[in-house]
Order: structure tokens, then sequence, then C-alpha cells
């Protein structure tokens, strides 16, 4: 591939002053699949933030295809429609049903016609499985429905970048699989997705790449067999451990000198 | 009974905590009974059915009463909150503002007319702004007069209704849709104020009713008879007749209205409580 689709470099964040991003450099090509895993805290949702200007780097850059976001006198609202966003609470949009809330959007940021909008929110709703839904309000989804709603909203506007900020981990355990299924199929399809998530067996099976952040530094990342199957670092090992087998887990003394910190 | 004494059952007393909260309710009931009729002795009723209850000069109120001091009522209060509504968001979105005299001026025009007796406020819009700017007339007479006192001091409890409406919607609706390509304006006005509205329902038409009877005030304008509304017409038909009937009937229709607008609050209130579940 010639120009990656999202390239961040030298990538800093403060909050105060708590440096919550150290450094990142990361490259993701078109139709690549990157899973960002990391214990909390270790600034792997500040990253993916950044990457749509969700959050305002205090340093570096960061292109989404060919554009750079981070320019200060970027258009910062037509990035944005080239970048879907999933969140982990879903935020779809409550006063509106499930096809409007995929329709407005279209018809306010892209203005497309009513028929074209309606049209699209329908495929795409078909797309996720819930074409019988689309007169339903979200409070009346459940969290595995409503976040595949929102998974659809992102792609009724046509986006060449996902990225999925803990897209699971909101939801009932037996709701995660669907969830699952339709990012799945999106990989398969050949579209850019970044993800941070806890989820270990779709990182393993999807992921084209696991990036494995601590501290606000990626730590190592590679092809997921390496990096899940056989870390080459301490840090890595221990995170894997602990989310793997909570139940084994010691208890620990809390050390003062740990980066990073709760986001 | 068991021997055993726990200390949530002191039996000192003797008394279950069942018989002492009988005891306490049935106390209650007599207090009462004995203010309301304590009340009812004192009165004196004759005078009061001459003062408040003459049946023919109810009759000689209608229609008038409805036709023309509730219609202006209404038309005043109508007026007032619209201009309340309009200006109560512009301060509200000064007051969100990310330019500090914006948010600087809108809490000052907060606090300045939260801060001021409505009466005022009508004095100064009746008398003062025609003496500050010679030859200026506020347009509409009246009615514009009174809708500009009345949106000034609504506006600045609704600026504050509309901002407290705003913030309760969860950060995450503004992230949702900037991250679609929303701009700022663009979603605060499709998706944060339709939300907002929603919270600020019950409020605002706590405000309406709060208007509503502020709208006397219009007395201190000097109104011609045409323009008169229910205290005005009810307070000049008692002085003529020497007789406060009319005050009554006045004060009935304001509850013929301001009674449904509650009910319909805590429907609302009811509501939005439901949704939030």
């Amino acid at each position: 591939m010639s120009t990656p689709e999202i390239q961040v470099k030298d990538l800093h964040k403060s909050f105060g002053d708590n440096e919550v991003l150290r450094g990142i450099d990361l490259e993701i090509a078109q139709g690549e699949v990157v899973c960002v895993i990391g214990p909390s805290g270790s600034g792997k949702s500040t990253l993916l933030r950044c990457v749509n200007l969700l959050e305002e780097p205090s340093k570096g850059q960061v292109f989404v295809g060919g554009t750079e976001v981070t320019h200060p006198d970027v258009d910062i609202d037509a990035v944005r429609r080239r970048i879907g966003m999933v969140f982990q609470q879903f935020n779809l949009f409550p006063h509106l049903s499930a096809t409007e809330n995929l329709t407005l959007p279209q018809r306010r940021v892209l203005g497309r016609g009513k028929e074209e909008a309606a049209r699209i929110a329908a495929e795409n709703l078909a797309r996720v499985g819930l074409a019988e839904k689309a007169d339903a309000y979200p409070a009346a989804l459940s969290g595995g429905q409503q976040q595949r709603v929102a998974i659809a909203r992102a792609l009724a506007m046509g986006p060449e970048v996902m990225l999925f900020d803990e897209p699971t981990s909101a939801l009932d355990p037996e709701l995660v699989g669907d969830v699952l299924a339709v990012m799945r199929m999106l990989a398969q399809e050949g579209m850019t997705m970044m993800v941070v998530t806890h989820e270990m067996t779709f990182a393993r099976e999807v992921a084209d790449r696991v990036v494995f952040m601590d501290g606000g530094v990626i730590v190592e990342e590679g092809r997921p067999a390496e990096v899940i199957g056989n870390p080459r670092h301490a840090r890595t090992r221990h995170f894997l451990s602990r989310l793997l087998d909570p139940a084994m887990a010691e208890v620990e003394e809390e050390t003062s000198d740990q980066v990073g910190g709760p986001a | 009974m068991s021997g055993a004494e726990t200390p949530l059952q002191p039996r000192r007393t003797g008394l279950s905590r069942r018989q002492k909260r009988r005891i306490s309710r049935g106390a209650q009931y007599v207090v009462f009974a004995a203010a309301v009729i304590a009340f009812a002795v004192a009165a004196d009723w004759g005078r009061l059915k001459n003062q408040f209850f003459q049946w023919d000069l109810v009759k000689q109120m209608f229609p008038d009463v409805i036709t023309l001091a509730l219609k202006n009522t209404v038309l005043y209060t109508t007026f007032g909150f619209v201009v309340g509504l309009v200006l109560g968001i512009v301060i509200a979105l000064m007051r969100l503002s990310s330019v500090g005299p914006y948010r600087w001026a809108a809490g000052v025009y907060i606090e300045v007319f939260r801060g001021l007796p409505a009466l005022l406020i009508f004095i100064f819009v009746g008398v003062a702004v025609p003496l500050a700017f010679p030859g200026t007339e506020i347009p509409g007479g009246t009615y514009g007069k009174v809708a500009i006192a009345l949106g000034l001091v609504g506006a600045a409890y609704m600026a504050e209704t509309f901002r407290a409406g705003i913030q309760a919607v969860p950060r995450g609706q503004m992230e949702a849709a900037r991250s679609l390509g929303f701009s700022h304006a663009r979603a605060m006005v499709s998706i944060i104020v339709p939300q907002a509205f929603r919270i600020i329902l019950p409020p605002l038409t706590n405000e309406l009713v709060t208007l509503f009877k502020d709208s006397s005030l219009v007395l201190f304008l000097g109104v011609t008879l045409e323009e008169r509304e229910l205290s005005k017409y009810g307070r000049d038909l008692a002085s003529t007749t020497a007789n406060s009937t009319p005050i009554l009937v006045a004060g009935l229709c304001y509850l013929l209205v301001t009674i449904p607008l509650g009910f319909v609050v805590r429907r609302l209130e009811a509501k939005s409580g439901e949704a939030a579940k």
C-alpha cells in the first residue's frame, strides 16, 4: 500500500499534570484490522479518541487518509465524516428511532435526500441484522442491539475507517457475541478498523495486528499469535495472565511510581 | 411478649411502634379538625357572603370577565412567554459560550433580573424607558410593554432552566454527533436541544404559570378599559360596586388556567421520570 490509512506520529497527550500518552507512533494500512489492548489507564482509549480529534493532542501529528487531522486549519467535520466511531456506551440518540438515528446524520451532515437516506439506513440496519427493529427506540433495545444500531449509524455515513472504543465492555456477556459477529463481518469486507478491546479471542482471530499499550507507550506490537500467544515483554505477559485468568491474580502492592494511572 | 429487649423495640412506655404511630396519626387529625372548626366559628360568614359572594354581581361580570379580562391575561402571558423564551435561549447559549464576556454578561443579567421584584421591572419598562429614550415608542402599546417586562423577568429564569437542561444531556451525545461530522452548532440544534427540551418542559410550564400570575402587574402601567386583564378588571369592578365579589371571580379565573397547567406539569414530570428509568 502507498500511504497508510491512519498514521500517528510522536503523539503526546496530557490532562493537566497527567501525561496519558507519551509519544505514540503507529501506522495502520488500508483494510488492516488493529486491536489495541492494555490495562485501564494505559492511554489506549485516549489514543483512539485522538485519531478523530475528540481529544486534542498536546503534541504530535495524526493523519487519516493522507489528511492531517491535527493541522490547525483542518475542516475537522469533513474529516470526521470519513471516520466512523463506536462508543462503549453506544451513544444512540434516545429521542430518535433506530432508523432516524441513521437518517438524521445522513441528511443533516451529508445532505442526502429523504429517500436515499432511508434506503441506506434500511440497508445498514439489515447488515447488522436489525431490519425488524427499524422503528424501535433505543430504550426498547438490548445493549447488544443498541450497539449494532450504533455501528450501522456509523456505517451509513460511508466511512473509510472505523474506530471502536471498547464496543463490548458495557454489554452483558451473552450479548457480546452479536456485536463481535458484526465487527468480524466488517473486517472480512475489508474495512480499516482500529479496535480498543479486552476481547482477546476476537483480537486473536480477527486482528491483523495487536498493539499492547501500557503507561502511555506502545510496549509491543505484532501478529496476534505473537503478542497474545507468545508475548516478549514481561508487562504484556503480566497483563494477559491477569486478563485471561482473573481468578488466579494475586493481591499486589500498589506502587506509587506506576505510570499512567486511571484515565 | 418475649423477655429479651432489643434496642429496636424499647418497651419503656409499654407501647409497640405500631401503637405509637397510630396515636401520633390520630393526634394530627384532631389538630387539623380543631383548626378548621376554630376558623369556621371565628369567621363572620354573613359578612363574608355579603362581601364576596353577590350572585347578581357575578352574573353582571359575564361575559366580559372571560372575553375581555381573561383573554387579555392570556395574551399578555403568551407574548411575555414568547419574548422570554427567545431571550432565555440566547442568554443560556451566551452563558455556555466559550467567549468570556458573553458568559459574564449573561451571568450578570440572570443575577440582576432574578434578584429584582417583577413589579420594579414593570415600572422600569413603563416609566424609565420612555424617559431615557424620549420619542421612542415600544411597539404594540401596552401589549408590547407587558411582553417586554414579562419577557425580561421570564428570560432570566428560563435561561437558567435551559442551561441546566442542556448540561443534563449526557456528554456522549455531543461526542457521538461530532464524530458523525456534525458541527458544534448543528449538533446543538439537531441533537442536544431536542433532548434538553424534554427535560425542561416541566420547569418551563411552571414558568408559564408564574408569568400568568405576574401579568397582573400590568395594573401599574396604566391601561385603557380595553386592555384590562383579570386583576385590574376585578379590582376596578370591586371599587365601583364597593363589593369584593369581582376579586373572587377573577381569582377563580386564574385558577381555571393554573390548576390544569399544574396538572400538566405533574404528568410531564411523571412521564420524564419513567423515561429516565
